[in-house]
């Protein structure tokens, strides 16, 4: 299985962590990646508000780098995976539109015809690998360890872009993801919100209440850890997670995993491997409840 | 069909506090949630309040939850919602007040809907007949007009959840509806009073309204148009707005995100910016590096993003 990988901004940046375990993971699993190192931003939704023309453009561009690849598009990020999606959507529906932005991809060389499929790491593992595969490649199931799945938005709405009219199992691929690594997927209501990342600077408070309900709702429901798909949440619920405590008035201690970092203590890859020491809240109570070690 | 039903209850001078009962009717096939209701409170339990009106989802009176979505009862079939004939539940509207099962008080609702000016105040000399506009200035104002005020968005909306303050995509999406219109004369204070705080920038783009609007109106689009708006009307000294050009910033520069300028340029108060220190200090605690090393540098091929951005910026279609 070869995919155009394209790891985004964060993973490269402020969450180093994803990069290192899902290389680790692909490796494990035997996922040959091409990375797109010349692929831009997706914009985050953000660039898409200013100027939703220029957004599709600079991603058609990278679509057309898997396309002439030959490749499906693998993302790492929830957030990137929706803005592509809807890209994608836009660029495959109206011939008329893809011509035009097809003019400003022209002078690098590429073109977009449609044909790149996006698929998140999460939609690779459960369509691509599939349960049975990934069940063989668990040496070190998660025995008692209680997981709260947190999605991430652009990853599950708007719903009919991302396919769920068809493949509506794609709504619980991370509780099931969970089971299959031995884990227990922790129910709670917070999964399918959001983090509040994306007001982080706008409404602080409000960014931070959502993060601390989540994390305290996951921890009251009995979740040793939540595990994400998307960095850019995994930048709240961990990184903002004392900021998060203090303004829900609550004690909050709950280690927030990356999809590939879950994986990969399933999969018996080396901790050290997966990047745990970096992630701001500590991962040692999930390591003493999967290795029967703290570090 | 057999339906099962399970339905949140609630009877303020009851006895009992908020609870589910259980329900199982017989309907046809081609059946929606809204018949089984009416067939549980016609046939099999009186005491249960249900609203709804038209039952052609025009009036937008039955909105509530099933199976935890926001959604028009009365055009939900059964068999889509349980296609196995699964238990589902129905839950009456979130984020507002319940009077009686599944019967919400909209009075937040609509506070929030007069609270934008809803309606048209042109300015100049009146026409001697009406206003005429020509058809491709109302083109964008297509979907908004087409919202029935149901509440499904306010409902399932997630700022909504922890701040009840914030205007909520229905009149977010109203006030677009009316600040875009050609027809009216107050577009610069319309547009100011949307972008204080609890207003437009507090949207966190979680697509729920996109997702449980009957009517296709998808309100968030219209509030990133609100925000276009008020960014080309010069009311730039949001944190919203310098988040925004810092990210385009860096991207047309170098090809992908300076996470850390932009987290720095998005506050524009020196205080603010102050609170970023803990959680920097807690990074560099924990070794983390970006993987190109410690200056933002710019992608391969960043020259060609830089072009993309000079050749389309400026440019809203």
């Amino acid at each position: 299985m070869k995919y155009a990988f394209y790891p985004g901004c964060v993973a490269k940046g402020g969450a180093p962590e994803l990069y290192d375990s899902t290389l680790a993971v692909a490796a494990a699993i035997g996922l040959e990646l091409v990375e797109l190192t010349g692929a831009a931003c997706t914009g985050a939704g953000v660039l898409s508000e200013r100027n939703p023309e220029l957004a599709d453009t600079l991603n058609a561009r990278t679509l057309a780098m898997a396309e002439k690849e030959g490749l499906p598009l693998m993302n790492i990020c929830s957030t990137c995976h929706g803005v592509f999606s809807q890209a994608n959507a836009r660029l495959k529906k109206d011939p008329e539109y893809r011509a035009r932005v097809n003019q400003h991809l022209a002078p690098e060389g590429l073109q977009y015809s449609g044909t790149t499929e996006v698929k998140h790491m999460l939609w690779v593992l459960m369509e691509d690998v599939g349960p049975e595969k990934l069940k063989s490649l668990v040496t070190n199931p998660l025995g008692d360890l209680k997981a709260a799945p947190f999605y991430g938005c652009y990853i599950v709405r708007p719903s009919w872009v991302l396919g769920y009219d068809i493949k509506p199992e794609r709504k619980h691929y991370l509780e099931d993801l969970i089971a299959i690594l031995g884990a227990e997927p922790v129910e709670y209501q917070g999964a399918t919100k959001c983090c509040g990342f994306p007001i982080l600077t706008m409404n602080r408070t409000n960014s931070l209440t959502m993060t601390g309900t989540h994390v305290s709702e996951a921890t009251e429901k009995g979740a040793d850890c939540m595990v994400t798909p998307c960095p850019l949440c995994h930048l709240n619920l961990d990184g903002g997670q004392v900021e998060a405590a203090g303004v829900v008035k609550k004690h909050l201690a709950l280690p927030v995993l990356h999809l590939p970092q879950m994986v990969g203590l399933a999969l018996g890859i080396p901790r050290d491997k997966l990047g745990l020491r970096k992630n701001l809240v500590d991962t040692g109570p999930v390591l003493e409840k999967v290795l029967g070690v703290n570090r | 069909m057999e339906a099962k039903v399970r339905v949140a209850r609630y009877d303020p001078d009851g006895n009992r506090d908020h609870h589910f009962d259980e329900y199982t009717v017989q309907l046809a096939e081609n059946a929606m949630v809204l018949d089984a209701l009416i067939d549980i409170r016609e046939n099999v339990d009186e005491t249960l309040s249900v609203r709804c009106s038209c039952r052609s989802a025009i009036c937008g009176s039955c909105a509530m939850r099933v199976n935890g979505k926001a959604t028009l009862v009365c055009n939900t079939p059964m068999s889509r919602v349980a296609p196995n004939g699964e238990q589902i539940t129905v839950e009456p509207m979130g984020n507002m007040p319940v009077l009686k099962d599944l019967v919400v008080d909209l009075e937040v609702f609509w506070n929030k809907v007069k609270a934008i000016t809803p309606w048209i105040q042109p300015e100049g000399p009146k026409p001697e007949r009406e206003y005429i506009v020509a058809d491709e200035h109302m083109q964008n104002l297509i979907n908004t007009v087409q919202c029935i005020l149901c509440g499904a968005c306010v409902s399932d909306c997630t700022v909504l959840e922890v701040d009840p303050s914030f205007m909520g995509p229905a009149a977010l999406a109203k006030a677009y509806r009316f600040a875009a219109d050609p027809r009216d004369g107050h577009k610069q204070e319309r547009l100011e009073l949307y972008s204080q705080a609890s207003g437009m920038w507090d949207c966190t783009h979680c697509f729920q309204c996109v997702e449980v609007c009957p009517k296709g109106v998808a309100p968030m689009d219209w509030i990133l148009e609100l925000r276009r708006e008020a960014e080309a009307a010069g009311l730039k000294d949001h944190n919203g707005v310098r988040h925004s050009e810092s990210l385009a910033h860096s991207v047309k520069e170098s090809g992908w995100l300076d996470e850390a300028k932009l987290a720095m340029d998005s506050y524009g108060k020196f205080s603010d910016k102050l609170k970023l220190v803990p959680v920097g200090v807690r990074t560099i605690l924990k070794g983390k590096m970006p993987k190109t090393g410690p200056f933002h540098h710019k992608r391969p091929g960043a020259e060609h993003v830089t072009r993309i951005f000079e050749e389309l910026e400026g440019k809203h279609s």
